[in-house]
């Protein structure tokens, strides 16, 4: 082959890779312009992209229900958290019209949606339909559904925590601790890590640990942003490092750093530890015997007051929304209004979903499913709790990253108060970054 | 019309019709084209778009406004000594170490497997048993099994009376936990490739030096190995790009950004992490440049040395 047919070659080849990536941004772009403006087929299903969780499950056991109301059949996919919000990274990225339904963290990725323009402003839906009570929704959930006033989202599963206890153990000292210190005191008695008997376990992992470790820094009278500034150098942010860092390294399991609730959970369901701190929901675990030990020892308490009292918080574990490029906005809205409506909502906590009405908190009956003990401590958690497990920012993972290290380092053994310095630092230039892509 | 050609080498010849030439050429691009369009589609324009995204302040959304940056995201890459360089540390201690043992044992195996023996099929298809399963089945076989409170590995280490360990608990033990992992898998792929290798020399040389005198070493060392080295090469090069790429079963294992203190976080973990987990897609296309021009630069290297060796 000659030089001349060699070169003649490779400009074709490019040419035709150019066009072939040309015909790519060309086919992408009128992808996306597609799936504005069109109209859906009268066949095509109403798409729910939800959470693997009872509440899906329950809603999968009633479709039929909404299908005869909206003459449209549904389809519910269900993925775990991480596969949902890969899925949305993709999906809508590329402006897909083949999610209508939503299931939502609302704190951990509404304010980047909302950023990224991915989710229908509900605001005059829920105001001005009348039945639907958009009041009736608890004040905190109701306002973390909204971002700048417009509510983008509607809670269908509340969570708090609550301090999972072993009667058996605690009944010599007076009961479950009340305070953060009688936790402590009580943890370093029951532990006996030799024998493989731990006092507490919980969440350890640097990003998980941080939902759960934020009751903690509430009680202890901190918070994660202070006027717009990081406030995890205060002397209550170190303190409640040190303290969760001190319980994990002292009484805890070893390899607690890798804990999420998926290890943590189990070591309390096999009789493995005094007490556990983690969501109310994941309850029925324990009292499962195919998967618990202690189901009959199992007890549930209030989470402890620290130096600032007790304040846990009280959060819309998952919302629901209408995907901003969905040709089926209108049903889409008929299916969360039947989702999560005051009738659903009281039928699904009577069979154990905490919702987040209040007029399905008020009625006793709804209650009735919940262990006695639980629903007191719910409906305490609810009252005391505040709004958020998490800092209220864009970039949540990456907040939750920097705040998750000095934690880290308690629960290693280290010394603290230099690496929430570090911590303290990062985070602050972090918000600032986090507000220019807001404002941006 | 008769046509002769006028190029030295080229394909038209005296009596070759202009249109049935016209036409042969055309057929082999229509041939070509679903290939090449399969090229352009699924590797040069993602490249393509990487690359540009690279120089973008991309984020939250890829179809969102962005600005050209110019170099900036590469800058913050390569002065983040918080998380790329130790992303690169990790990556590099990483690939040569589970591939250095993987390829000593594997050498190991493949010589002893060389010659016929009972059983041999059967040591065979038990060897290739991980590498059929899937990477995150693995991770979670392996953290079941490598559990600190609740796993067969530290039953067993208590039994035996020694003191056991946090393994995939431990930020200082993740990473050569990891790292026998990958060798657990990964020895039996090198393992047949090297005897598939072994296969094809020839046996005289060997039995050359045997009459010369020549030991069991001295045979492996100076006459077998200087003729596997092609083969060794090809298999080194191949399980080193595939090393360098881990990041399965570093997620099913430690999950996003490698562990509490990113103990295992190597540049895929981390550039996964920037894409999925924080949206920054200018500075995690950035990154991805930089991996990809990494990688390429080992392949670089082991060609020459495999094409030094072969020399």
């Amino acid at each position: 082959m000659s030089t001349s047919s060699q070169g003649v070659s490779r400009r074709s080849f490019g040419k035709l890779a150019a066009t072939a990536a040309v015909a790519a941004v060309g086919g992408t772009t009128l992808g996306a312009c597609s799936t504005r403006g069109g109209t859906a087929s009268p066949d095509a299903p109403l798409r729910v992209t939800a959470i693997n969780h009872v509440w899906s499950h329950a809603i999968a056991d009633r479709l039929e229900e909404i299908e005869d109301r909206i003459k449209r059949r549904v389809s519910l996919s269900m993925l775990t958290a991480d596969q949902l919000t890969s899925s949305y990274n993709v999906k809508l990225n590329a402006s897909a019209t083949d999610v209508d339904v939503m299931m939502v963290r609302a704190l951990q990725e509404q304010l980047l949606f909302a950023h990224n323009g991915w989710l229908v402003d509900l605001t005059d839906r829920v105001e001005g339909d009348a039945g639907f009570r958009w009041n009736d929704f608890q004040q905190a959930p109701r306002e973390r559904s909204a971002v700048d006033g417009s509510v983008l989202s509607v809670p269908v599963v509340t969570e708090r925590p609550a301090l999972y206890y072993r009667r058996d153990l605690v009944e010599d000292f007076g009961g479950p601790p009340g305070t953060l210190d009688e936790l402590m005191d009580l943890s370093l008695e029951l532990a006996d890590r030799r024998d493989n008997f731990f006092g507490f376990v919980g969440r350890g992992q640097r990003n998980g640990a941080v939902s759960q470790w934020s009751s903690f820094l509430y009680s202890f009278g901190g918070d994660f942003v202070v006027d717009g500034r990081s406030a995890l150098a205060t002397p209550e942010a170190i303190a409640a490092y040190e303290y969760y860092g001190r319980l994990l390294h002292e009484t805890g399991p070893p390899g607690a750093t890798n804990m999420s609730l998926e290890q943590a959970m189990p070591i309390f369901a096999q009789g493995k530890a005094a007490f556990y701190v983690d969501a109310d929901a994941i309850y029925t675990n324990f009292l499962d015997p195919g998967v618990s030990t202690v189901q009959d020892e199992v007890g549930f308490a209030p989470f402890p007051a620290g130096p600032a009292g007790a304040r846990p918080h009280n959060i819309p574990s998952w919302s629901l929304g209408i995907n901003e490029f969905s040709l089926l906005r209108d049903d889409a809205w008929e299916f969360l209004r039947w989702a999560s409506g005051p009738e659903m909502v009281a039928a699904l906590q009577a069979e154990g979903i905490p919702g987040a009405r209040e007029s399905a908190w008020t009625d006793g009956g709804t209650l009735g499913s919940f262990p006695a003990e639980l629903a007191e401590t719910m409906r305490i958690s609810a009252e005391r709790g505040v709004g958020t497990d998490r800092p209220q920012v864009l970039q949540v993972a990456r907040a939750r990253d920097i705040v998750g290290r000095p934690l880290v380092a308690g629960i290693l053994g280290e010394s603290v108060p230099g690496v929430a310095r570090d911590a303290d630092a990062e985070f602050d230039e972090f918000l600032v970054r986090d507000n220019r892509y807001r404002e941006g | 019309m008769a046509t002769t050609s006028t190029r030295p080498g080229g394909r038209r010849t005296a009596g070759t019709p202009r249109t049935f030439e016209q036409a042969n050429r055309r057929l082999k691009w229509a041939m070509l084209a679903p290939a090449l369009a399969f090229v352009g589609l699924m590797i040069v324009f993602p490249l393509l778009f990487t690359l540009n995204l690279g120089f973008t302040d991309a984020f939250g959304a890829v179809n969102a406004d962005r600005s050209f940056v110019g170099l900036r995201n590469f800058q913050d890459a390569l002065s983040d000594t918080r998380r790329f360089w130790p992303a690169i540390e990790r990556t590099v201690v990483f690939t040569v170490g589970a591939v250095a043992v993987e390829t000593a044992l594997g050498l190991a195996l493949a010589m002893l497997m060389r010659r016929a023996f009972r059983g041999m099929r059967w040591v065979r298809t038990i060897l290739i048993i991980p590498l059929l399963t899937t990477p995150v089945a693995i991770g979670i076989l392996w953290l079941l099994i490598l559990d600190p409170t609740n796993g067969v590995a530290n039953h067993i280490l208590d039994s035996l009376g020694l003191p056991t360990q946090e393994f995939l608990g431990s930020v200082s033990q993740s990473l050569p936990t990891l790292m026998f992992i990958d060798v657990w898998q990964w020895t039996p792929m090198m393992t047949l490739l090297l005897l598939a290798g072994l296969s094809t020399l020839p046996e005289e040389p060997e039995e050359a030096a045997l009459v010369d005198g020549a030991g069991p070493w001295q045979r492996f060392r100076h006459v077998v190995l200087p003729m596997l080295m092609p083969t060794l090469m090809t298999a080194l090069v191949l399980r080193s790009v595939d090393a360098l790429k881990t990041f399965d079963i570093l997620y099913a294992t430690k999950g996003p950004g490698g562990g509490s203190d990113y103990e295992v976080e190597t540049l895929n973990v981390y550039a996964y992490g920037l894409t999925f987990d924080y949206q920054e897609y200018g500075l995690a296309s950035a990154v991805l440049v930089l991996f990809t021009l990494f990688i390429i630069a080992v392949v670089v290297l082991l060609r020459r040395r495999a094409g030094r060796k072969e020399a």
